[in-house]
């Protein structure tokens, strides 16, 4: 099945294991995804607060250039969950509110381009996974069920809410990534914190409230006894990832809690190897949970080196953080 | 044609100034009388209030006087008084038929304020309805006798009235319930709210009076199947389950309850809270005392082997080869009195029913502290040891809330209340309500919320966003925490607690349209059964001879419920007590001629009134159930279907007459 793709900044950058790993789990999903030619940023989270009309113009130009390529697909998957909030945002809108539709179409017309609303379905890659694909086709695949390892699904706050097209059972209590993974073997455990906030861009505007954020999610899965937390949002995986070295020193704690891409676990049951999934970039060390489940990872991860540049590039604004970190 | 021989009468209301404030209703009697002539119009007037004795003698005197073969009178909308007037040209000894009412009240003057326009527009309503009369025909009532036994389905407390009621007038009642025992979920409460009555020590003598009432025949464990028939003359079909118990022989001592080994969750009664047996009564006051054998669940009935209940039956009443037995009986009335079921707190995934082990449902809790429940009435967690030191009690679940239930459920806020006044009373606990509005409007209600407030309850307004055990902070661990935005300190806040009990919605049975269909009456868009007025008519339905009361028709507490039982049975008294019942004439009929038998009506009929003759391919309409409503006359692509009262004569002569001004002022004034 084909279907377009809309990668996004992050799968280049931060989430370059995440794309890794889609990739490596593509073919034997029997999905064929083309990406968009010439794509441009999604607008993140902020952009629409200052500028709603370049913000959707910007995500408009995305969703025109999907159109002209609908020979390939009408179903257009982004793996990241801020942009595929904000693509389903403007097709909606598009649909709804006839003067912002004559001002984005102004806006594209400028550069010969033109996308007519509702013509393209915007769906995030968990949802297409779950819903088109099949939890069968995902069983028939699974060679190295991850038998005895206990993980937390979290979902962050995008993809469920608002649903503007009710892809998904629950917009506070879903249950799609846990029956994914249990078609995988885990054993996947009660999160009730599934949908609660990793704290977003915080961590760049207010590091107090960010790490308190953090800490929550990462003591929740702590106490439930989760190996690891797992996630389909590059910014969840990027806060709980990078983030929470700094949440501990914050709070003088020490939660080890690592965080993968729900594609890479798909990717090591059908057993593919944990490098070419992405499999230790990692700042929080994967590696004895896995080793539950028997996976090696050859290389060491590149947390410590790259901790040190993040203490350093981002100054503690709280005293007992510096206190704790000084030790 | 019929224009010469014609005499026709018209009456301008003023309607006090509901009418004359906007209408010149004394230019629009003249004016009749001057310009409709031709069409029979022999004498109009106009009078203050058309519905007074004075009008309604004035219209009966002209008729006799003057001679009137046809009375229009332009007034209200004919919902409110055609009735009225039929009544008044039938005393004067014309045909209620040969009437018509012309609404230039409700399609005149309440809607438009340009006098001259609204003077003209009522002229020409007037003109159709002169047109329209000249073509009824004279109709008689449709008699049809009322049979005496009624059907009263459902054994809550409203049937229980409801049977009562008419059985204790003398007349033979079949109370029809699906379960094993009569009582409903009042059998299930401990105490009622704001008296704290024993809810068994009221209901029960009920109970077993309705058990041992010599009109009244008693089926549980058994379901209606199927409705046939009409007001008057219904024939019921009815499945009694098979018991599996001989019940002449029974005496309901309980030693094959006592002996059954095989223990099951009892998800009825008990709500899933505690036990029964495979062979068992619901509960100890059950009416009637025979048990029934669980097929499902019994050893027997499972394995081949057991029979254990049979062996120490002193009686041998157990009866391992019983079947279905198939019950028809006639019946002149039914009502209709099913309750509701519960709302199932699981579709809120994020109040942790079902995952929380100590997040109760109301019901459970009802349960709980019923003295003959699973906990003998102790206040326990779900570990069925611990006495809970906090306690939650959550408002609204599922009700109020656009994502599951609009409606407010009426009777949460005085049970949660209840609910708080037996924590406190039985244990040490300190109880919280959160509650978005406090509803206790019926008689001393507002009372026992004061006293519940006195007695140190502790209430935070707020919608609860989520019941959860993810601590936060240390003092939070292993308890369930509240988060709830206090509207009135204006901040979130988490409130750790050992119990919460969410006050769950109460919506319609599950099967509430397969029974409305059932039984050929309409349900709202949420379930509940639809009255034939919701505040002048509200246990009657469209539906002549079917009866609806108590939960069944919307959220309803006690007091409400049994009102409508007895209120239900009055209705039906009457229509005993009279014997016969003369039905509107207002009917659709089949041109069986013309009838391709195509079948498109059959389905159509909300009435279930058209039935398909296979042998000769043409349907006919049963005139006891047709309502007049004209949907068939309408969809029938054959033209073979004709309403009496809306007949496409009479239909297109009412248009000609509305269309009479066209030449006059009328169009150039209203654009």
């Amino acid at each position: 099945m084909k279907y377009l793709f809309y990668p996004g900044c992050s799968m280049e950058k931060s989430a370059i294991p995440y794309l890794m790993s889609l990739k490596a789990i593509e073919d034997k999903l029997s999905m064929e995804l083309v990406e968009l030619e010439d794509w441009n940023c999604c607008g993140a989270t902020e952009y629409s607060a200052v500028n709603r009309i370049a913000s959707h113009a910007l995500v408009g130009r995305n969703l025109a250039i999907a159109e002209s390529m609908s020979a390939e697909s009408h179903t257009l998957v982004a793996p990241c969950s801020a942009c595929y909030l904000n693509l389903s945002k403007t097709d909606h809108y598009l649909q709804e509110d006839r003067i912002f539709k004559a001002r984005i179409d102004d806006a594209l017309a400028a550069g010969d381009m033109s996308y007519t609303p509702g013509s393209i379905e915007v769906r995030h890659a968990l949802d297409v996974i779950y819903n088109e694909i099949g939890l069968e086709k995902i069983k028939a695949n699974v060679v190295k069920p991850l038998k005895g390892l206990r993980v937390a699904a979290y979902y962050g706050c995008m993809i469920v809410r608002p649903d503007l097209h009710g892809y998904y059972d629950s917009h506070e209590y879903p249950m799609i990534l846990e029956e994914l993974l249990e078609a995988l073997g885990a054993e996947v455990i009660d999160f009730p914190m599934k949908t609660h906030c990793c704290s977003g861009h915080m961590t760049q505007i207010s590091g107090e409230t960010a790490y308190e954020l953090i800490r929550r999610l990462i003591y929740g899965a702590t106490r439930y006894e989760a190996d690891l937390m797992v996630t389909l949002c590059p910014m969840c995986q990027l806060n709980i990832d990078a983030y929470q070295s700094e949440a501990n020193r914050y709070f003088k704690t020490d939660y080890v809690m690592p965080i993968l891409y729900f594609t890479q676990l798909i990717g090591l049951a059908f057993g593919i190897d944990a490098k070419d999934l992405g499999i230790g970039q990692e700042f929080v060390d994967p590696r004895p949970a896995l080793a539950k489940i028997d996976v090696e990872v050859d290389e060491a991860p590149a947390a410590t080196k790259k901790r040190r540049v993040k203490e350093e590039g981002l100054p503690m604004p709280q005293m007992p953080g510096k206190n704790g970190g000084g030790d | 044609m019929a224009e010469n021989k014609e005499r026709i009468g018209v009456y301008v209301c003023h309607c006090g100034t509901n009418i004359a404030g906007v209408v010149d209703v004394e230019e629009v009697a003249r004016w009749a009388k001057e310009n409709l002539g031709d069409q029979g119009v022999v004498i109009s007037k106009d009078y203050k209030f058309m519905c007074s004795s004075l009008g309604q003698d004035m219209i009966q005197a002209d008729i006799q006087k003057e001679g009137l073969t046809r009375v229009v009178v332009a007034a209200c909308s004919p919902h409110l008084h055609e009735k009225t007037f039929r009544v008044a040209a039938e005393r004067a000894g014309l045909n209620p038929y040969l009437t018509e009412l012309a609404s230039i009240r409700e399609q005149v003057s309440w809607v438009h304020k340009d006098k001259v326009v609204a003077t003209e527009k009522s002229k020409a309503v007037v003109a159709g309805a002169v047109s329209r009369v000249v073509m009824h025909e004279p109709l008689e009532p449709i008699i049809v006798p009322i049979a005496e036994p009624t059907l009263v389905v459902g054994g809550g407390i409203a049937g229980i009235q409801a049977a009562l009621e008419i059985a204790n007038a003398g007349h033979p009642v079949y109370l029809v319930e699906r379960e094993p025992s009569i009582g409903g979920h009042m059998a299930q409460f401990d105490k009622t709210f704001p008296t704290l009555d024993c809810s068994a020590c009221i209901l029960t003598p009920r109970m077993s009076e309705a058990g041992t009432h010599p009109n009244i025949t008693l089926l549980t464990y058994a379901e209606v199947e199927q409705v046939d028939g009409f007001v008057g003359n219904f024939d019921v079909t009815i499945r009694q389950k098979a018991r599996c118990v001989d019940t002449d022989a029974c005496t309901g001592c309980g030693i094959c309850e006592q002996k059954c080994p095989k223990k099951v969750i009892d998800d009825v009664f008990e709500v899933g809270l505690g036990y029964r047996k495979a062979i068992y009564t619901p509960f100890d006051q059950a009416v009637p005392k025979y048990p029934v054998i669980d097929r499902e669940n019994c050893t027997y009935f499972e394995k081949g082997t057991c029979r254990v209940c049979e062996k120490f039956c002193p009686t041998d009443a157990i009866n391992f080869e019983q079947e279905d037995e198939i019950i028809e009986i006639n019946v002149g009335n039914i009502i209709l009195a099913t309750g509701y079921d519960l709302f199932d707190a699981r579709r809120i995934p994020q109040y942790g029913y079902g995952r929380l082990a100590n997040v109760f449902t109301s019901l459970e809790f009802e349960r709980m502290t019923n003295a003959a429940g699973p906990t003998s009435g102790d206040i326990l967690l779900r570990d069925g040891k611990t006495v809970p030191k906090s306690v939650g009690i959550i408002h609204c679940v599922g009700s109020r809330d656009r994502n599951y239930n609009n409606y407010c459920s009426a009777i949460c806020c005085m049970q949660s209340l209840k609910f708080a006044h037996l924590v406190d009373e039985r244990t040490s606990a300190t109880v919280y309500n959160f509650y978005i509005d406090m509803r206790t409007p019926a008689k001393d209600y507002d009372e026992f919320y004061q006293r519940v407030l006195d007695e140190g309850t502790l209430f935070v307004r707020g919608k609860v966003a989520e019941v959860t055990d993810a601590a936060r902070i240390s003092g939070e661990e292993g308890k369930l925490i509240v988060q709830v935005e206090d509207t009135l300190a204006g901040k979130q806040r988490r409130i750790p607690l050992d119990m919460v009990i969410l006050s769950a919605a109460l919506e319609p049975r599950h099967d509430a349209y397969e029974t409305a269909h059932k039984f050929g009456i309409a349900c709202s868009a949420n379930g509940w059964f639809t009255e034939k007025h919701p505040k002048l008519d509200p246990v009657a339905t469209m539906t002549e001879g079917i009866f609806i009361a108590g939960a069944a028709t919307g959220p309803k507490d006690i007091p409400a419920s049994v009102s409508q039982g007895s209120a239900a049975a009055a209705r039906v008294l009457s229509y005993i007590e009279r014997g016969e019942l003369a039905l509107e004439p207002v009917r659709a009929m089949i041109n069986q001629e013309q009838c391709s038998g195509c079948r498109i009506c059959n389905d159509l009929c909300p009435y279930n009134a058209i039935l398909f003759h296979e042998d000769q391919m043409v349907s006919e309409i049963n005139q006891a159930l047709c309502q007049g409503c004209g949907t068939c006359v309408a969809a029938c692509p054959a033209g073979a279907i004709t309403g009496t009262v809306f007949s496409d004569k009479q239909v297109f002569a009412q248009i000609d007459g509305l269309l009479f001004l066209e030449k006059s002022a009328l169009v150039p004034e209203m654009a």
